[in-house]
């Protein structure tokens, strides 16, 4: 029995675990047909042209949880960005973890998905919002057939959130091979205001396969912003499909860390419903190893008066592999728009290789887009300057790097996560930069 | 101090320097005039490591130790520095964290201590009010953006900071008005020890009257052909460098 039949044929099980009479559960059973209908994606499709998941659909996934394992914070600190306060929603192997989390109903709601879908105080919002954003394919039909986990987040309106809000899913291989659907809503309404950091990290040596949906609601001049840290396992593959609406003059960040994993692919899409709206979608990624990462972006400006800005930078290295998709449409009715998209690239390895594709589709005639894709080595002349300084090149190498990634860096807004990030850069490049980052 | 003994370099099998001779003392400013193509630039980049440039034959020898197999790096470790005539931009580093690095490498590498940062800053104070370099260029990106003139001071403010023992400046006088070209002067003369040598390569004798050589040397053709005091310097000013190659092939 393949993956997708073995997933179709679970979903009886799985309906003995989940309240069946609510309007949910009518979005789960028409999901797991479309899903049926759909199957996983394959190379066959424009969009996954040069992303093929076989390699991770072949294993024998436990699809639920049966083992309920428990962390120490002090054995897993390193995964949050710890020298932050922040709220907290944790899980482990699919299964939330009061112990390391840190949630809150004052004034907004910071807590879980399996709450928000089953409990009747939630049901205004989710009834709203929930599954209205997202674009359903194969993968997100899965999710939302399987979905009853992950991270709720409320943010009334002109309500901020006081504190970051960190998402962290940990596996841990107690399943074996396992699969996850985390299932992410993130609302913030007119004027409000949220940070989230979210991470996925495998404890163990057993593959992981996590897919995850995440729809973000951005309200009237609502400012989100958004950190995606992927430094996974070799054994970890990650398809993170996230949506997000925005209304006037709201603005909202994405930015994308990858540093590792196996198979990482990010469908990221952005949908302008209103006017005066910024949407930034950055990405840094460094890769070796054999490691894949497909940035895959969409950006629909829908109304006029728009901005957006995407700007990707990667460095790949040994054998790795990357991908970037960038697909801008501008509607006719939206005059005025500006919208930029770059994506540069070196290559440090002649087995390394980089796609990257951009597509325009412009109906509006009063319209300023940009877009710019570069893939190359390092700057022998730059390198030899900084060698005749006495840098050596190694250093001067890395310096290089982490100048080309930097003013991706520039927009994070959290001193400590920028450090982090910093740091893993420089772990990455294997070298100490010589002063603080 | 440096001595280049029948030195011969190529580049993609031609070549450039064709067994050329030099003794610089420590304590002495030396000047390289010659017309272009001669091979200034080219002898300035093999001394400084580039390795586009082959020796095929020769030595180069700093304080006595052949250098010409050393990394650039190396070579900056031990002493060597060049002022490039195209200084290269190199965004999203800070011109101060740029010296830290190259400070603390060549520490590293004759085997000291990072420099303690209270000395750092206040070494880069001192040296960039030499230059008189505004506080706010050093937290700027690496001569991104920077003016002609802004570049040159800013490779004389590296030499500052780096104290090298032999400094070659390639056509620092280029792109340069009166003003800055004043200041990169009084900036090098200041440097000027008695422990150190400088080289100053250049087309044209403007410079020199700031810099003032104590020897002057005509390139041609790979070769050194001429050398004299600083009045050759104003006699080529005034005669060109036609009657230089007249004279090599009589």
């Amino acid at each position: 029995m393949d993956l997708k039949e073995k997933l179709v044929s679970s979903f009886l099980a799985f309906e003995a675990t989940v309240d069946t009479s609510n309007t949910i559960h009518d979005l789960r059973t028409e999901a797991i047909k479309s899903f049926e209908a759909y199957g996983f994606p394959s190379k066959k499709l424009e969009a996954w042209k040069y992303t093929s998941l076989n390699s991770v659909l072949k294993n024998d996934f436990s699809l639920f949880p049966k083992s309920e394992v428990a962390l120490e914070y002090k054995d897993v600190k390193q995964y949050f960005i710890n020298d932050i306060d922040s709220y907290k929603i944790v899980f482990i192997d699919g299964v939330y973890s009061s112990h390391l989390s840190e949630t809150t109903h004052d004034k907004i709601d910071v807590c879980l998905m399996s709450s928000a879908l089953t409990q009747n105080r939630f049901k205004p919002v989710i009834d709203v919002y929930y599954n209205t954003i997202v674009k359903e394919d194969g993968l997100t039909a899965l999710n939302t057939a399987f979905a009853k986990e992950g991270a709720y987040i409320y943010i009334p309106k002109n309500e901020a959130a006081a504190k970051p809000i960190q998402v962290v899913y940990f596996s841990t291989g107690a399943d074996n091979e396992a699969m996850f659907q985390p299932r992410n809503l993130i609302v913030a309404e007119d004027n409000a205001e949220v940070t989230i950091i979210e991470r996925h990290q495998n404890l163990s040596d057993t593959e992981v396969f996590t897919n995850s949906v995440t729809e973000i609601y951005a309200g009237k001049n609502a400012h989100i912003d958004y950190y995606k840290i992927q430094n996974d396992t070799d054994k970890s593959s990650l398809v993170d499909n996230t949506f997000t609406e925005q209304h006037d003059n709201s603005v909202c960040a994405v930015h994308t860390f990858s540093f590792g994993g196996k198979i990482t692919r990010n469908n990221l899409n952005f949908y302008q419903k209103g006017q005066g709206i910024d949407s930034i979608l950055n990405g840094v990624t460094i890769l070796e190893g054999k490691t894949h990462v497909d940035h895959n972006t969409l950006v629909e400006h829908l109304e006029p008066n728009c901005e957006s800005h995407q700007d990707y930078k990667g460095i790949f290295d040994e054998k790795s592999t990357g991908v970037f998709n960038g697909k801008i449409i501008v509607d006719q009715i939206a005059q005025k728009t500006n919208a930029f998209q770059s994506n540069n690239n070196i290559l440090l390895s002649d087995k390394a290789t980089v796609n990257s594709k951009p597509q325009l589709e412009i109906f509006a005639d009063d319209v300023k887009c940009s877009h710019g894709c570069t893939i190359g080595q390092l700057d022998e002349s730059a390198l030899f300057y900084m060698r005749s300084r006495g840098i050596a090149t190694k250093e001067a190498k890395a310096l290089l790097m982490y100048a080309f990634a930097n003013n991706v860096l520039q927009s994070v807004k959290i001193p400590q996560l920028k450090n982090r990030i910093n740091k893993l850069i420089a772990k990455k490049l294997g070298v100490d930069l010589g002063f603080d980052v | 101090m440096l001595e280049i003994k029948d030195l011969h370099a190529s580049i993609e099998d031609k070549e450039i320097l064709k067994g050329l001779n030099l003794k610089v003392n420590a304590g002495e400013v030396h000047a390289i005039m010659g017309p272009n193509g001669a091979g200034k630039s080219t002898l300035a980049s093999v001394i400084a490591g580039k390795e586009e440039y082959e020796v095929t034959s020769g030595n180069i020898l700093l304080e006595n130790e052949d250098i010409e197999e050393l990394a650039a790096e190396e070579r900056a470790h031990k002493g060597i520095f060049l002022s490039f005539q195209y200084p290269v931009e190199i965004p999203g580093v800070s011109v101060t964290n740029f010296m830290k690095t190259a400070i603390n490498e060549t520490r590293k590498a004759r085997g000291l201590e990072d420099m303690p940062a209270r000395d750092m800053l206040k070494k880069i104070k001192e040296k960039s009010e030499l230059l008189e370099i505004d506080s706010k260029f050093l937290s700027r990106s690496l001569n991104e953006g920077f003016s002609g003139g802004e570049k040159k001071r800013n490779e004389i403010f590296q030499m500052a900071m780096l104290e090298p023992k032999v400094a070659i400046l390639d056509e620092t006088d280029s792109g340069l008005d009166i003003d800055a070209l004043r200041i990169v002067a009084n900036g090098v003369n200041k440097l000027k020890s008695k422990d150190n040598a400088v080289i100053v390569i250049t087309h044209y004798q403007r410079l020199l009257d700031y810099i003032v050589p104590d020897f002057v040397h005509v390139l041609h053709d790979g070769k050194i052909v001429k050398s004299g005091d600083k009045s050759l310097a104003l006699e080529l000013e005034e005669k060109g460098y036609d009657w230089i190659k007249e004279e090599v092939k009589a």
